[in-house]
């Protein structure tokens, strides 16, 4: 028989006999119904309590306040998707400026271009598929299009978030956004930079991943 | 090298001998950094977790918890088949290890047929158990880890002494000096300094490594899901930058729904370091598909049983199952904060490990685990899906002599500790307890003759003083009270 088998086969013929679900009550993590304001307070400072930096800005404002943002960094390069309206926007505003670092587009398969990605990216810019404010999370879920190493790889990560996706607790956000219906090949919460408190309980930040996490607040 | 040659060698190279613990703990005591390392981090660890709980109900959220596990332990098989069934869709290979041993042969046949030298790791307490590092380069493949924590363990050529925080048994000190020894980098007391190179030396490991290794904190049935919780991004690399993604976990951490990691998520990164939630929640449905420009374009799951379908039998032992390895048991445990984590010579130490390692190794080798605990009930306590965990290290302890006619033993190596001198004492104990004559009779002479009471019960008064019979028995005391 094989171990498949072998393993199911105890498992079904269990000597303790048939055992009864428990009702499973979540209401324990719901919370009160907060506004829009409330939550974005709470996100902010949530996040911020572990490292994560956050401006609020505008529509029309959230280029002047990267292009500031990446420059007190001394960034010279910021990964960009292909399509994704962040990086279009981005791509027309460096027509008519020079305050922004120079673009690269993420648009080949990463085997063509793992060394540079690793040595030459300053920041990537990345959307959000909303957040949480209890946990001062932000979801993410890579696409063909913002591809998982965006987020990860570049010493800083900038996410843009609207204010009103944010959710207010990770159950929420996942039965609103109703993820149970299909999940994407990478889903991810992200709530600060990379850290660990390994050596002797120290904390240190951008132990593998992004060493700084910045979150654009479209308001 | 043949399959059975492999199943002693690598058992016996690594080996500790479980059975020793009396003189670890000796000279763990005795040692001042040890007892300092392992204090300091278990306190801030312990205040930590009350803080993030603040504002919580936390009993029910406890509740949620257990029960939780418990409705995916009700439907185990079905899950497990679910969940394969899901994943299998997804384009993720699903294999079955009913050991250590085949799941690691199982890790090394994916990797052969890749033709891959080198996998880097992700934390894993399931590649622990199979001792894959050890396997691995024994087959001409490395293994390396790549948690700060478990590299430190790893360079250091130790095991962890934490689930969770794997180095914590070492101080900036003496991790400085490892590195330095290690890798070349400076003497520093500068965390900051000593993580960075960390990190430089890493990043090359893992734009090279072939295959990476990670374990998985839930994995959910419905939409075939693998959740890894973790602060460093190195579960993150492991699993999107090597073009094969291998994961391995035991089988008992399904759960049937997506809403279910919610909860789970909240107790587990709470109760294991005091945090709302870690840096990254990683959920991994699939391989990269044809249109997508990175992630691994293989992705393996290994379900490990390793002994679980065998605590699954019994329906007190079957707690056990529910774990969902925080730590926050040994962070509050009085024992493992004063022995550490080596002392027990096992993957997994404190109290969960008492309660799950003789289950792996035996009472026979496993036989001062159940007793090496004071029952003060912390670890009951603090367990965020309530494991009885005090009742379960009685339970053993009836089991290592042997149970009684109410509750007979089932576990491997059942019996070790049975003494039949005690058995007898016992014996005339309950015999005596049947006869209330004979017991009054017995008690006054005991209390009449106290005086002729040892004052010296071999180990039990090496450090506390010996209990005196009172002068009178509690009959005569009620008697005398008109009672």
């Amino acid at each position: 028989m094989s171990s498949r088998d072998a393993i199911l086969q105890r498992l079904r013929n269990r000597t303790g006999g048939e055992l009864t679900a428990p009702e499973c009550d979540f209401s324990v993590l719901d919370r009160p119904d907060w506004s829009t304001a409330e939550r974005l307070d709470m996100f902010e400072r949530t996040i911020e309590s572990v490292h994560g930096e956050v401006h609020r800005t505008t529509e029309s404002g959230w280029i002047d306040r990267l292009a500031e943002i990446l420059q007190s960094r001394g960034a010279q390069t910021l990964l960009i998707a292909k399509e994704h309206e962040i990086g279009q926007a981005l791509r027309s505003a460096t027509k008519n400026r020079e305050d922004l670092p120079q673009l690269l587009v993420y648009d080949e398969p990463i085997e063509s271009w793992q060394e540079a990605l690793f040595n030459e990216v300053d920041a990537g810019i990345t959307s959000t598929r909303g957040g949480i404010a209890e946990t001062g999370s932000l979801i993410l879920w890579p696409t063909a299009d913002e591809p998982r190493l965006m987020s990860l790889v570049p010493p800083i990560h900038i996410a843009v978030l609207k204010a009103n996706e944010l959710y207010t607790t990770f159950h929420d956000a996942m039965q609103s956004q109703n993820w149970a219906a299909g999940m994407p090949t990478n889903a991810l919460l992200v709530s600060g930079p990379s850290k660990t408190a390994d050596i002797e309980q120290t904390l240190a930040y951008g132990v593998h991943g992004p060493k700084e996490l910045i979150v654009l607040v479209i308001e | 090298m043949s399959e059975t040659a492999h199943g002693s060698s690598h058992h016996s190279a690594h080996h500790i001998d479980v059975k020793e613990f009396h003189p670890r703990a000796r000279a763990a005591i005795h040692n001042p950094q040890v007892r300092q390392n392992f204090r300091k981090a278990m306190d801030g660890l312990m205040s930590k977790r009350k803080s993030a709980f603040e504002g919580w109900d936390l009993e029910t959220l406890r509740d949620l918890g257990a029960n939780i596990r418990m409705r995916a332990l009700a439907s185990l098989p079905d899950l497990l088949e679910q969940l394969e069934q899901k994943l299998t869709e997804n384009g993720i290979t699903v294999h079955w290890a009913a050991d250590g041993d085949e799941a690691c042969r199982i890790v090394r046949d994916i990797c052969v047929a890749r033709d891959a030298k080198t996998a880097i790791k992700g934390k894993s307490m399931v590649s622990e158990e199979m001792e894959l590092n050890h396997y691995l380069e024994e087959q001409g493949i490395e293994a390396l880890e790549s948690d700060l924590g478990e590299y430190i363990v790893q360079l250091a050529e130790e095991t962890p002494s934490h689930i969770i925080m794997p180095a914590i048994h070492k101080n900036t000190g003496e991790i400085s000096q490892l590195l330095h020894d290690k890798t070349g980098t400076d003497l520093s007391n500068d965390v900051e300094y000593l993580t960075a190179n960390a990190r430089l030396q890493l990043r090359e490991k893992f734009r090279n490594a072939d295959v990476g290794i990670s374990g998985v904190n839930f994995a959910v049935a419905e939409t075939g899901t693998l959740c890894l919780v973790e602060n460093e991004g190195n579960g993150r690399m492991t699993t999107t930058v090597p073009p094969c993604h291998i994961a391995v976990t035991g089988i008992e951490k399904v759960v049937p729904k997506l809403e279910d990691v919610t909860a789970l998520l909240a107790l587990l990164t709470r109760s294991a370091t005091g945090q709302h939630i870690t840096t990254y929640f990683n959920m991994i449905s699939s391989p990269r598909k044809a249109n997508e420009l990175d992630g691994p374009e293989e992705v393996h799951v290994v379900l490990v049983d390793n002994g679980r379908s065998t605590i699954y039998q019994d329906d007190e032992l079957l707690d056990t199952l529910r774990c969902i390895r925080c730590g926050a048991c040994m962070n509050h445990c009085p024992v493992y904060t004063r022995v550490g984590g080596h002392t027990y010579g096992t993957t997994y130490p404190g109290p969960i490990g008492k309660i799950l390692m003789p289950h792996m190794v035996g009472l026979d080798e496993g036989r001062h685990l159940p007793t090496a605990s004071s029952l003060c009930g912390a670890c009951g306590e603090v367990c965020p899906v309530k494991i009885p965990i005090p009742d379960l290290l009685v339970r053993l302890r009836q089991e290592s002599v042997d149970g009684d006619k109410l509750h007979p033993a089932k576990v491997r190596g059942h019996g070790a500790k049975r003494s039949g001198v005690e058995a007898m004492i016992w014996k005339g104990w309950s015999w005596m307890h049947a006869r209330p004559g004979l017991y009054r009779l017995g008690t006054s002479l005991g209390a009449r003759f106290r005086k002729l009471q040892p004052g010296k019960v071999g180990a039990w008064t090496q450090y506390r003083t010996a209990p005196k019979l009172a002068p009178k028995t509690l009959h005569e005391r009620m008697k005398e009270r008109g009672q």
